[in-house]
């Protein structure tokens, strides 16, 4: 196992050359915000949240996506990237409707978590508005696009780890949005096989338990983790 | 098929030649004025003119004057004469023929007269152009592979398979100095060299015909006009990297070029121009079509390839770049419709007089497809460096009716605007990026002192938002925000605060995006505020108590900035 010396924000850090620089970062105890990665499932780089200054690139570099490599000089925290972070979280807020006050998620939630930790105290851009629907057709879960920061976590984990493909993106730009099957009602779907797994890795209030009121939606990423790990680890397979 | 073949349907193509061609344009711009009618006019007319000896009416590519279409050129001579390629295009030039006026042009072959309008086939227009890449565009029939075949087709093909190894090839390329003509410019021969190194025992050659930029149809007009051009192009290259597979994606609102494409291969497959064992080399390549349903991020490579495998077309994080992980994972080249187009003329001719077209870092022609606010709109090809003002001035004619240009846009919606005191600048990558603007695929747009440059932005804004994917966060709410300032602005209700917050969202969008699309799509506003701020400042209304109260009376809006000179120079 081949390893790659680097330093991140001045600190000498040595991963496998397999890593990410999100992996290296983690390792090294430095913190890089995230907020489409989910440990377990592959990345997409879409957030933007995790962008690094990397020295010799004239691009910002997505830290979930972007490999290690030898002699790599990373700076995760400079003023230009907070305040791009700043604005990306301003946006996402704008986007759609993100009352924090009358949603199931309220304290538990990532998009909430980040916007205090990178000091976003209010938001310049005009609000959109949009009209989004919340789908409650299903007997356990429900969907509320209005909460829906298009990270494609759960679309990611319904496919990749429970393998039942039941959850999508459908739309272009700011119409893109989570569709279930073939865009029908997701209590319709012949494909969902109630597991769970979506609202588990839900960052917001987008997918919630049914029956979860203002702030009691809290995830149970144990379960989730203990599948994916099992999986990489071959921990099913008797010797 | 070998050489002998080959040379024997290019003689018969050549010796069945009539005294007189009468070529007919039957590209999609002058097919919407009716020019398949015309083609049929004109034949009738030829049948009761009882000329079928003499005779052909040719249906050809595009003749690049479009603004003049239905297009109709005749060419004499004497038969048994031998006609080189480039001998053609000097008879008389008819501009917007009609079925009804078909008869009189024919009588003009004995000697009768027609009210025919005339052009002028020695017009700048025409004589300052350097075709390399439509130099059979309105001259060869696309229809019939003899054509292409008679005009030195496949011939470089056949010498590739047969007299040099890969990486012979390859080295050709890199020495050519052709760089990709899909935009960002970068180093066919180089990209090429990355492929052919990759060890892999698949790989993939795309042909990328998504052409999305408004305004745009150069390889449109390029797949309908030769497609075989292409197809030996793309033959080439996959002999060079080592492909025995290649796509051309192609978008489905180019119905004539997809169909023109699949003629091509079924003839090119029935000679065994493509298949297994081309020219009796143990050579095998296969070409099929892929049709995009029209999204403009299609054409971004990595877009494309997931569309190819049908997948949801979003872009993904590069690297890995396709040359080294593509289509299905496999190493893949992927290269624009005119890129591939330059190749068999750059095998045919050699390196060397390539590299003497252009300028030093930018070698050889670029299509441009000129549209707006001038008098001659169609297609063009000048060598790399060519001034935008030969461009606009010397082939475009100016400005209809003695108008004065502003600006000219280049580079689609993820260009800019060049003011008119730039207009000296050579049309190169380097020069045209150094102005703030990119080449991009070719699109030219002239626009006059009528036009309001926020507006042009905002044109350019909404497309954006409306072609973003969704996938990144930047770009997706972006340029949502972007375009809803820009009508703020143009609504004269935003503060220079508001100004201010446009800035720098073009700031974060353009370093923050995904792909290409976001990162470019702050640059019309970004070019047009370099040359134009002053057409936004003056929209702005006074920041009234921090723009909070929205009762206190606003004062006076500026007066119009509209029509008058343009820059704060
Ligand atoms: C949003 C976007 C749209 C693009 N559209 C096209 C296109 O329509 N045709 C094209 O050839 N390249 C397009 N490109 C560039 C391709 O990604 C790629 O660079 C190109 O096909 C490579 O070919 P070349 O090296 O021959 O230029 C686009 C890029 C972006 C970011
Ligand atoms: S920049 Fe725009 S088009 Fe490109 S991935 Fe992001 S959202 Fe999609
Ligand atoms: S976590 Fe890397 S882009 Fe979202």
């Amino acid at each position: 196992m081949a390893a790659k010396t680097l330093t991140i924000d001045g600190k000498h850090v040595s991963v496998d050359e397999s890593a990410t620089i999100l992996d290296a970062a983690v390792d090294a105890g430095i913190y890089i915000p995230t907020l489409c990665h989910l440990d377990g499932v592959y990345d997409v780089g879409a957030c933007r949240l995790c962008l690094v200054e990397v020295a010799g690139s004239s691009k910002l570099l997505p830290a979930c996506t972007t490999k290690v490599s030898e002699g790599m000089e990373i700076q995760t925290d400079t003023e230009r990237l907070r305040q791009y972070r700043r604005i990306t979280l301003e946006q996402l807020f704008a986007e759609r409707n993100h009352v924090c006050s009358v949603c199931v998620a309220n304290g538990h939630c990532e998009l909430q978590t980040l916007a205090y930790r990178q000091g976003m105290d209010h938001v310049r851009y005009d609000y959109r508005f949009p009209q989004w629907e919340v789908d409650s057709t299903h007997s356990l879960f429900g969907l509320d696009h209005n909460r829906c920061i298009l990270c494609t976590r759960c679309v990611r984990v319904c496919w990749h780890i429970e393998g039942a493909g039941t959850l999508n993106v459908s739309g272009r730009g700011a119409q893109a949005r989570i569709i279930t099957d073939l865009n029908q009602p997701w209590g319709t779907s012949d494909t969902c096989t109630k597991c769970g797994k979506c609202v588990m890795a839900c960052p917001t209030g987008a997918l919630f338990y049914k029956g979860a009121t203002v702030g009691e939606m809290e995830r149970d990423r144990t379960k989730l983790e203990f599948i994916v790990t099992a999986r990489e680890k071959k921990q099913w397979i008797a010797d | 098929m070998d050489i002998e073949d080959l040379v024997e349907i290019a003689e018969k193509e050549r010796a069945s030649r009539k005294k007189h061609v009468i070529r007919c344009c039957l590209a999609a711009g002058c097919m919407a004025s009716d020019s398949k009618g015309v083609k049929e006019a004109l034949d009738k007319a030829v049948q009761e003119a009882g000329l079928q000896d003499q005779v052909e009416v040719r249906g050809v590519g595009c003749m690049k004057l479009c603004c003049q279409g239905p297009l109709v050129q005749v060419d004499t001579h004497e038969s048994g004469a031998t006609v080189q390629v480039g001998d053609d295009n000097q008879g008389p030039l008819y501009l917007k023929v009609t079925p009804e006026s078909a008869p009189s042009l024919i009588a003009t072959l004995t000697g009768g007269q027609t009210s025919l309008q005339r052009g002028n086939p020695k017009a700048p227009f025409f004589t300052e152009q350097a075709p390399i890449v439509l130099a059979n565009s309105g001259i060869v029939d696309p229809e019939r592979i003899e054509s292409y075949i008679a005009a030195e087709g496949y011939q470089a093909l056949h010498d590739v398979l047969r007299e040099m190894t890969p990486k012979e090839v390859v080295d050709t390329m890199i020495a050519s100095g052709l760089r990709g003509r899909g935009g960002a410019g970068y180093p066919t021969g180089l990209k090429w060299a990355t492929v052919a190194k990759t060890p892999s025992q698949q790989k993939y050659i795309i042909c990328n015909g998504d052409e999305g930029d408004p305004g745009a149809f150069m390889d449109r007009s390029v797949l309908e006009s030769d497609p075989h051009c292409v197809l030996e192009g793309m033959a080439i290259a996959a002999y060079a990297v080592g492909a025995n597979q290649g796509f051309i994606y192609v978008r489905a609102e180019y119905p004539l070029a997809i169909s023109r494409l699949q003629t091509a291969i079924k003839q090119a497959k029935k000679l065994g121009l493509l298949g297994s064992g081309i020219f009796e080399s143990p050579f095998t390549f296969n070409i099929d079509l892929r049709i995009g349903a029209g999204a403009f991020v299609c054409g971004e490579e990595t877009a494309l390839m997931a569309s190819v495998e049908g997948l949801r077309g979003s872009p993904r994080p590069r690297p890995p770049f396709p040359a080294e992980s593509g289509l299905w994972s496999w190493p893949t080249l992927i290269n624009n419709v005119e890129t591939f187009a330059n190749v068999a003329p750059i095998m045919r001719k050699g390196a060397e007089w390539f590299a003497s077209i252009g300028t030093e870092k930018c070698k050889g022609t670029k299509v441009f497809a000129l549209a707006g606010k001038i008098t001659n709109t169609g297609l063009i090809e000048v060598p790399m460096g060519t001034p935008l003002r030969k461009i606009v001035e010397v082939l475009g004619g100016g400005a209809p009716d003695g108008g004065r240009i502003k600006a000219v846009q280049t580079g689609g919606p993820s260009g800019g605007c060049i003011a008119a005191e730039e207009l000296d600048t050579p049309v190169d990558y380097d020069s045209l990026a150094k102005l703030g603007s990119i080449m991009g695929s070719g699109g030219m747009i002239v626009m006059d002192e009528a036009t309001q440059m926020v507006d042009v932005a905002r044109f350019f804004m909404e497309f954006c938002m409306d072609e973003s994917c969704g996938k990144c966060v930047p770009c997706r709410t972006g340029t949502v925000q972007m375009h809803s300032l820009l009508k703020k602005i143009l609504a004269r209700e935003a503060t220079a605060r508001d100004l201010q917050k446009l800035e720098e969202l073009c700031d974060m969008v353009r370093h923050t995006s995904l792909c290409g699309l976001g990162q470019t799509a702050p640059n019309p506003i970004l070019s047009t505020l370099r040359f134009f701020r002053n057409e936004y400042t003056a929209l702005l209304k006074d920041d009234v108590h921090n723009g909070r109260n929205k009762n206190h009376p606003a004062p006076e809006p500026a007066p119009a900035p509209a029509a008058g000179p343009a820059t704060g120079s």
